[in-house]
């Protein structure tokens, strides 16, 4: 710092950027990632995020198995992806930096805290010689800056401890960026204050690195320019920024309130899907009812009690908590009552990745239980869109009495982005009508209550609640008559009961949306076929196709079980189907045994979701074949 | 509740055939609780007998309440969620050795854990029934049976000591063979508010015929059985010359009165918060061929786990008001587009 009189610095505007920010485990870059957006939010931008951490709360320090990311990609136009290669990668050790080059655009910026590349962190990260002064990294705009001493000087006097002082340096990273790339300093700073409004020292740590990084930006001589996204042209209205889970959660909340049926939740934490229980947990006044239960299993049968009770029974977890629960799904399959299951998928078999995303839990749902056991299958494909699919799964769940599945994925539970909120008035109403009286009338002419006599539309059992005179009655896992719902272990009436159960479930096909399908609607070459958490990155890769003059179409399936009734007519009118998806090709399967259509898939199960730009090259491949 | 009508053991009788093995010692719990059933205040609608698997899961079926035939083990999970969402029912849990001390011995100690006022009978006849005669996690060390034809090797559980260990607030042990006492027992476990866990021990006379006959069987019952009453010195015996201490080493023991006198004996107290003398009475007996206790174990009530969770829903509406779903969505930093 040469000079204390600001400097005049250039300003140029770009239509996106895209950062990426690494660290230490406990270095905050979570935190740090999700304040840069945060503020990019409130300032206009569209963006979507890709927060990327180890299983491990803390592995050991400088290591590249504790290196935890996040990416985020703001802009002044609709996107719909993280995005592809960082422009910028801000690495906070070596570790990080190793790690995490291989994703930088190449040309692009490094920032990096000079300070922790000292000998002890290069070995630690595998360096032979520091790549800050061998050259290695002359490819790339490389600013080299003493994060750690800046912030503990400006620190020094404030009588912070000097461990807490150190830790404030992400904020140093977080106001030089804020600097760079003009992201307004009053969201954070307000932040700060809200957060440590209890530890008054931290607090002022933390902003005085904040605005340290600021003016570092601004006085060191080593930035030419700083650069502008503008706000994005978005649709009028409210916005605010959120992650799937949060989404999914006030979908939950919006849901019961909507069917005047109060929620309970059984939940067992597992990540990626804990949050969703923090956060209803803390829903308390909306008259929601948690159980944290002993295990998985016991959660989904607290659930599934509670929809016995009247409630809105739901159970949250990840793929091993839903291999724990089929049993009771199964039950509740043969109980017909409303149960919802949601899956917040994450890479498997067994403990697999806990923190990375996969989608390879559908043949789960559609098939992991015994028997003929079949349930709705509800897919959310963005994390705002969570929102809606968990008041959609509700609905079928309420209405035809059944278990729902609802899968979200680990991409979308933790990823945000700007959300227009909508008007509370325009959700759908889901009241519910549960039984008061008798509704069958024996020869002799007594009055009585039959549990499985179906209203003939919907095809759903009266919903009668412990506490309703008159309606006493038992039901269970054991095979029944329909009608009364007494015990029946008859040949005929398995079979009559397995069909009415499937034909259950498939004719709620007449109460979905048709399929999401934009694109050369009438003319494409190709069809694109999603599920969930690929519609990002499928939009953002057919754009760009059609951009080049493809004809391409895309058409994202929200409702796996039953499909969609056009899917069928959607497959086959296109030369070419390319289902991409975070498995080896479950729903490819599907749609290949349904409809008999050449469906070609496109597999990445590796944790991290697909780019744009992988699925624009196989767009391109598969029409040049 | 004052205006509950007069009921008989019929109105709580089901229409469906009861398809227990003839001579099986469910019956006798069955009518226990049918007959227990109209002097208890309360309602049939009110009623929830929920059960697991094996053949005393069968019972809601019988009963002419709600009811819930559940899957193994899962019993007491189902009841937590129905209790938790209506605390006003009175919820009644039943199942026997293998679905509650086995595949589900987890759910149970966590019901009886968090005190959610259930009703739990366990009917403990030291085999699995319904799956024809393999030994049961309460089954005897040597036990001969299908999958163990060298004998079983594993230590049985005791279930009153498992109770107890779980931080069980309500503890009793009844028996088939006693009618008003198994009345007795239910009674008391439905008064109690929290979890009531009775064991219940069972003849199953197809596959483990006579399991208790040495300690329940009527010309045995003074000489093996031992009473607890609340208030009392512990006594048993053909005239009452048998009586419990607790010995130097912390357990209890049997004495003849005669030898240590009345005043030496242990006063049973089922009321006391620690529970190593209940413990300690549950170590009495190593099995249905020694003097047993039975009886209510403990009974001491402390906050019930449904009503601390409504009270909590309660609290947060007077703090925060009625959820208001729209300032939920606008709960986080905002920004208008135009």
């Amino acid at each position: 710092m040469t000079d204390t009189v600001p400097r005049t610095v250039g300003t140029q505007e770009l239509n996106r950027l895209v950062v990426r920010f690494a660290g230490d485990s406990g270095d905050g870059m979570q935190l740090t990632g999700d304040r840069f957006t945060s503020a990019s939010a409130l300032f206009g931008n569209d963006l979507a995020t890709l927060p990327e951490f180890p299983a491990e709360i803390r592995a050991p320090q400088g290591t590249l198995a504790g290196v935890s990311a996040f990416q985020v990609q703001v802009s002044d136009h609709d996107i719909t992806t993280p995005g592809d290669a960082p422009n910028v990668l801000v690495a906070m050790n070596p570790a990080a930096l190793r790690k995490e080059l291989v994703h930088l655009e190449f040309g692009g910026t490094i920032i990096v805290n000079q300070d922790a590349f000292i000998e002890r962190n290069l070995t630690k990260a595998g360096y032979d010689s520091d790549p800050l002064d061998d050259g290695s990294l002359d490819n790339y705009t490389l600013f080299k800056v003493p994060m750690t001493t800046i912030t503990k000087e400006v620190c020094k006097d404030l009588g912070v401890k000097p461990r807490d002082a150190e830790r404030s340096k992400n904020f140093f990273a977080l106001g030089l960026l804020s600097w760079l790339y003009n992201r307004p300093a009053q969201p954070t700073l307000d932040w700060i204050s809200a957060k440590f409004k209890r530890q008054q020292l931290i607090a002022d740590a933390n902003t005085a690195a904040f605005k340290a990084g600021m003016a570092f930006g601004e006085t060191a001589e080593l930035f030419d320019f700083t650069y502008e996204v503008k706000p994005a042209v978005l649709e009028p209205g409210t916005y605010t920024n959120v992650n799937g889970n949060t989404a999914l959660s006030w979908g939950l909340v919006a849901a019961s309130q909507q069917a005047k049926v109060p929620l309970f939740l059984g939940s067992y934490p597992i990540t990626p899907a804990s949050d969703i229980l923090h956060e209803l947990s803390q829903r308390k006044n909306f008259g929601v009812r948690t159980l944290q239960a002993e295990d998985e299993i016991a959660a989904v049968c607290a659930a599934l009690g509670a929809s016995f009770g009247g409630h809105l029974g739901i159970t949250t977890t990840s793929g091993p908590g839903i291999a724990l629960k089929g049993e009771t799904i199964g039950l509740a399959v043969s109980l017909e009552l409303p149960l919802l299951v949601i899956n917040i998928q994450r890479g498997g078999p067994s403990t697999g990745l806990p923190t990375k995303t996969e989608s390879a839990d559908l043949m789960q749902a559609m098939y992991g239980r015994h028997g003929e056991s079949p349930v709705p299958i509800v897919a959310a494909y963005s994390p705002s869109q969570c929102f809606f699919a968990a008041i959609e799964a509700a609905r079928i769940a309420l209405k035809y009495r059944t278990p729902v599945i609802l899968l979200s994925d680990g991409y979308l539970a933790n990823g945000s982005e700007p959300w227009l909120l909508p008007d509370v008035s325009t959700l759908p109403d889901l009241t519910v009508e549960f039984a008061t009286g008798p509704n069958h009338t024996e020869e002799d002419g007594t009055e009585v209550f039959w549990p499985y006599l179906r209203d003939p539309e919907t095809k759903a059992r009266p919903w009668a609640v412990p506490g309703t005179p008159g309606l006493t009655h038992r039901i269970g896992g054991i095979e029944k008559e329909d009608g009364s719902g007494n015990i029946n272990y008859e040949p005929d009436n398995h079979g009559y009961m397995v069909k009415l159960r499937e034909e259950r479930v498939a004719h709620i096909a007449n109460d979905i949306p048709p399929t999401m399908l934009e694109g050369d609607i009438d003319d494409a070459d190709l069809l694109v076929l999603g599920w969930g958490s690929t519609w990002g990155a499928i939009t953002s890769a057919v754009m760009r196709a059609r951009e080049e003059g493809r004809k391409v179409a895309h058409a994202h399936v929200t409702h796996l079980n039953p499909l969609p009734k056009d899917l069928g007519d959607i497959v086959r009118r296109y030369p070419k189907v390319l289902v991409p998806e975070m498995n080896l090709g479950q729903f490819c399967r599907i749609i290949r045994s349904e409809f008999l259509v050449d469906a070609q898939s496109v597999a990445k199960v590796e944790g991290v979701p697909f780019t744009a730009a992988e699925l624009h090259s196989h767009i391109n491949g598969v029409l040049d074949d | 509740m004052t205006d509950v009508p007069t009921t008989t053991k019929a109105d709580w009788t089901s229409d469906q055939e009861v398809r227990w093995c003839p001579g099986c010692g469910d019956y006798s719990i069955l009518t226990a609780v049918q007959m227990l059933m109209p002097d208890l205040d309360v309602r049939r609608e009110d009623t929830v007998f929920i059960s697991g698997i094996g053949c005393a899961a069968r019972f809601p079926y019988y009963m002419n309440t709600y009811g819930m035939h559940g899957i193994h083990g899962r019993a007491p999970a189902l009841a937590t969620g129905l209790a938790m969402a209506r605390p006003e029912l009175h919820v009644w849990v039943v199942g026997g050795d293998g679905d509650m001390l086995s595949i589900g011995g987890n759910h149970l100690l966590h019901s009886l854990r968090r005190n959610v006022n259930l009703n739990i009978l366990l009917f403990n006849n030291q085999i699995y029934g319904l799956t024809k005669g393999q030994y049961s996690p309460t089954s005897e060390i040597g036990k001969v049976t299908k999958s163990t034809p060298a004998g079983s090797i594993d230590e049985p559980f005791n279930p009153i000591s498992v109770a107890l260990g779980a931080e069980a607030s309500f503890v009793a042990r009844t028996h088939d063979m006693d009618r008003q006492h198994m009345m007795d027992m239910f009674r008391r476990a439905h008064d109690f508010p929290g979890a009531a866990f009775v064991e219940v021990f069972q003849n199953c006379n197809v596959f483990n015929d006579g399991a208790f006959g040495a300690i329940t069987k009527k010309d045995k019952r003074a000489s093996m059985l031992i009473p607890l009453e609340h208030g009392k010195p512990i006594r048993f015996g053909e005239n009452n010359e048998k009586g419990v201490v607790i010995n130097p080493q912390g357990s209890a023991e049997v004495v003849d009165v005669a030898d240590v006198g009345e005043s030496a004996l242990l006063v049973h107290d089922e009321t006391r918060q620690d529970p190593s003398l209940a413990f300690a009475l549950s170590r009495l007996s190593a099995g249905p061929f020694e003097p047993t206790p039975i009886g209510v174990y403990r009974a001491v009530e402390r906050s019930e786990y449904a009503t601390e969770a409504s009270k909590q829903l309660a609290m947060a509406q007077e703090q925060s008001g009625p959820g208001d779903l729209e300032a939920l969505l606008h709960s986080r930093p905002t920004w208008e587009v135009s």
